[in-house]
């Protein structure tokens, strides 16, 4: 086994273990990137084309103050999120998050019913009352209705 | 005044440090004993000022001294102790000082007992470390300054955030600093070493136990990071691949590729130029990490604060750092000649093919993690990339690894027989093909994923064993010589022996845990039952209680099995009143069979409560293994020859003779 030799399995292994890396990243790209849309951006989404049911998205918004109801069978949470300009309807079966709450920013994932509801399997309300998910805060400028002073 | 003290000791530590990282640099290069000498009392002097530094924000915190902006709005006079002290580095400006701590805590250990280090190499070590200090130093300094006083002093404090209070979280950032600035030593040596254009066995020597005290910090503060997750969130999950855990796990990656690479390095005289690449790749992701999660271009629980100045202070120190590192590594890597060779089957063979797969699976965790901010910053676009994008690509990478941990340590050096090694590995090849029958016995509507999972991790344990039993030749010679083969083997043998097989049971924890866990989200009244497996939960009823800081529901449920009662579980929810937040805490059970998890939600109206139960099979394995690998790290680092005074440098040997000439030619 001369030095060359040696570099060669190296260099032939790593080109081999970069390929497989290089695959797998592309089709998990392919099928797992989730975007984040305000409700203003998936009305306009869903006008130019409904998005399928099996496809995984991220809302964000408000909680529009007094949309907050449990359905029939009382595990399951109905609120509506808005950016004060379109408004989604939010279906979501779970524990809501601690600091969840009417007028909070909260960012949602999950995916559209036929409906045009949106079916949130995990709902993200983080961590402080002052606090306002990043996605949100934008979603809220685009709007222009933002008066936040956390720049 | 405490206050005072503390930032002016900062002040004089900058200078300290400044002076350290160019007098003993240049006096190396000119052979100057004297400014040689500097590094040591400077790296001392500069620990105790940090200290002082650190010190004086801890007195101000437990004297809950609201004068300083910084307890004033992280701390409150009704806290417990523990997170009175937590609270010091619970925070944006606190735990930049930890960071400072650690780092000078660690060149201050290299001064006192790095004795056996020659004096240039520890100088240009020390020179190094100094140069990060000076750095970080700054940013705490200019940016971050932890002291600044608050007129008029308030009458208490803002409080710490409630999901902090908890002790996991409280030891969670000393032990990931730990390992973050631990692969700092790593860098300086790699660095140091570049600058004298010399890598050797003995170098090696050198960096392993550093580099492995700091894998077996980072372990831990990850380790414990995940079950604070697990146990405080609520939500049941314990990994969520989030962009601030991605942080810590890259180094980890990376730091264990290179606990690796410098094994070969130190046998074989091998892969030297990889080994000094990847120390400085690692302690580079370790502050990737650190602007990740402190510029605020990441929103999470960690990133306290948002301000752009900073975030540009750590991205700026960054780019330096990695740019001249790499721009050194190019000037003088290429001189570096890779000693011993070796077949593609060997023990070098599986080291090598380990580093691949681990940088390469670091890769992956970097793509995803780094992809949606760029994204973002380009296009605008907002993305997130979730557990689905890491289990697909970070998964099957880590497959072969996995199979190869188990086969390496069996091969010899130089050249191996892989029909060989795992004909001897026969015993943990029926034990795992065993542990596939069962699990298709016990689990035999799958998922079919999990089937192969369990198998790979009973053959990590097993051969692990196994590889144990063979050093020493338990069962095929008497008893009396596998024990004195015991007194005789060398520790970091055995340190792998544990890591290997913890492991292994992380990765059945994994996949029990994630494959069969149960789920039930339902609405009960009191007295009403749920059946979770083979488990009924019986709600007892929620009743409001006080705590020291904070108001709570406190469920009960009578948990039992085929009649039997098992446990009695509590859950809360709580209310804290400084600053107002809600948490939750979950009960937990654990058995001999897993976790059983339940959660109070909120009241439904009509005197019922929404609440969750889990059960998840076998998941406290995930910590008992990462316990496992912190205690075969700790075992390796026992090994004689990292004791303080075991590596001296070959000093006959040709080649070091020759490096030595080179050096003393330029």
């Amino acid at each position: 086994m001369t030095r060359k030799r040696r570099r060669l399995y190296i260099v032939g292994g790593f080109m081999l273990i970069f390929a497989t890396a290089a695959a797998l990243v592309l089709m998990a790209f392919e099928e797992n990137i989730v975007f984040f849309y305000s409700p203003t951006e998936l009305a306009r989404k869903m006008e130019q084309q409904p998005i399928p049911p099996d496809r995984r998205l991220r809302i964000g918004g408000l909680v529009e103050e007094g949309s907050v109801s449990r359905d029939k069978d009382g595990i399951t949470i109905l609120f509506r999120v808005t950016d004060t300009v379109e408004v989604v309807p939010v279906r979501f079966r779970g524990l809501l998050p601690d600091l969840f709450r009417e007028g909070q920013g909260i960012v949602a994932e999950g995916s559209m019913a036929m409906d045009g509801s949106f079916v949130a399997t995990e709902v993200l309300a983080k961590h402080d009352e002052t606090y306002m998910p990043k996605e949100v805060a934008d979603a809220l400028k685009e709007a222009g209705q933002w008066q936040g002073d956390h720049e | 005044m405490i206050a005072e003290l503390g930032h002016y000791a900062l002040v004089l530590a900058l200078s300290v440090a400044l002076v350290q990282a160019t007098v003993p640099l240049y006096g190396a290069w000119r052979g100057m004993a004297g400014w040689v000498g500097l590094a040591r009392p400077a790296a001392i002097v500069q620990c105790l000022l940090v200290m002082i530094a650190f010190g004086a924000l801890t007195y101000a915190y437990v004297t809950s001294d609201f004068s300083v902006l910084n307890v004033a709005s992280n701390s409150h006079s009704a806290k417990p102790m523990l997170y009175k002290i937590s609270g010091v580095w619970g925070n944006h400006e606190g735990s930049l000082l930890l960071w400072l701590l650690i780092l000078v805590l660690f060149g201050g250990a290299v001064a006192l007992f790095g004795g056996n280090l020659p004096a240039p190499f520890r100088a240009r070590v020390l020179a190094v470390q100094a140069m990060i200090a000076v750095g970080f130093t700054s940013f705490v300094l200019f940016t971050s300054n932890p002291f600044v006083r608050l007129l008029p002093a308030p009458m208490d404090g803002r409080g710490l955030n409630p999901l902090l209070q908890d002790p996991g979280l409280a030891f969670h950032p000393p032990f990931l600093y730990l390992g973050y600035v631990g692969f700092s030593m790593a860098f300086s040596f790699a660095v140091a070493a570049l600058i004298e254009g010399r890598v050797d066995a003995a170098w090696a020597r050198w960096v392993r136990p550093w580099t492995l005290a700091a894998w077996c910090f980072l372990t831990m503060g990850i380790g414990l990071g995940s079950w604070w997750a697990y146990y405080e969130l609520g939500w049941g999950g314990w990994w969520f691949w989030d962009p601030v855990e991605n942080a810590s796990f890259m180094p980890w990656l990376a730091g264990t590729a290179l606990l690796h690479s410098a094994i070969v390095v130190e046998k074989r005289d091998s892969l030297k130029n990889w080994t000094v690449l990847l120390a400085i790749l690692t302690f580079s992701l370790s502050l990737l990490g650190t602007f990740l999660v402190r510029s605020g271009v990441l929103t999470s629980v960690h990133a306290f604060a948002t301000d752009p100045a900073r975030g540009v202070f750590i991205l700026a120190f960054l780019i330096a750092v990695i740019a001249g590192s790499l721009t050194l590594y190019a000037i003088r890597a290429p001189a570096m000649k890779g000693g011993g060779l070796f077949a593609p089957v060997s023990r070098e063979g599986g080291l090598v093919l380990n580093n691949l797969l681990l940088s390469t699976a670091c890769a992956t965790v970097l793509l995803g993690t780094l992809y949606p901010l760029f994204l973002d910053a380009v296009t605008g676009e907002k993305i997130t990339v979730g557990p689905p994008f890491f289990n697909m690509t970070f998964g099957p990478l880590m497959v072969p690894v996995f199979l190869a941990m188990a086969v390496g340590p069996m091969l010899p050096w130089k050249r191996g027989d892989l029909l060989g090694a795992v004909q001897r590995l026969k015993f943990a090849v029926s034990a795992a093909v065993i542990g596939v029958l069962i699990t298709l016995v016990l689990a035999y509507d799958g998922p079919w994923l999990a089937i192969p999972g369990i198998g790979l991790g009973v053959w990590m344990i097993a051969a692990s064993l196994e590889e144990g039993a063979y050093r020493l030749r338990l069962f095929r010679a008497p008893i009396g010589e596998s024990l004195r083969r015991l007194g005789r083997s060398t520790r970091s043998a055995w340190g792998t022996t544990f890591a290997h097989a913890g492991a292994g049971m992380v990765i059945i924890g994994i996949v029990a845990s994630s494959a069969w866990q149960v789920e039930k989200l339902q609405v009960m009244h009191p007295g009403e039952s749920q059946a979770v497996g083979p488990y009924q939960f019986k709600f007892e009823g929620a009743v409001p209680l006080d705590g020291p800081n904070y108001a709570a529901v406190r469920g009960t449920f009578r948990v039992s099995r085929d009649g039997r009662e098992v446990a009695v579980m509590q859950p809360e929810s709580r209310s804290y009143q400084n600053p107002p937040m809600e948490t939750t805490e979950a009960a937990i059970r654990t058995g001999w069979g897993g976790d059983l998890y339940a959660v109070v939600g909120d009241p439904t109206g009509d005197g019922a409560w929404s609440t969750r139960f889990y059960n998840k099979p076998m998941i406290h394995w995930i910590w008992i293994g990462s316990l496992m690998m912190v205690l075969g790290g700790l075992i390796s680092l026992t090994d004689r020859r990292f004791r303080v005074g075991a590596p001296a440098r070959p000093g006959g040997a040709a080649r070091a003779a020759g490096a030595a000439a080179s050096m003393a030619g330029k």
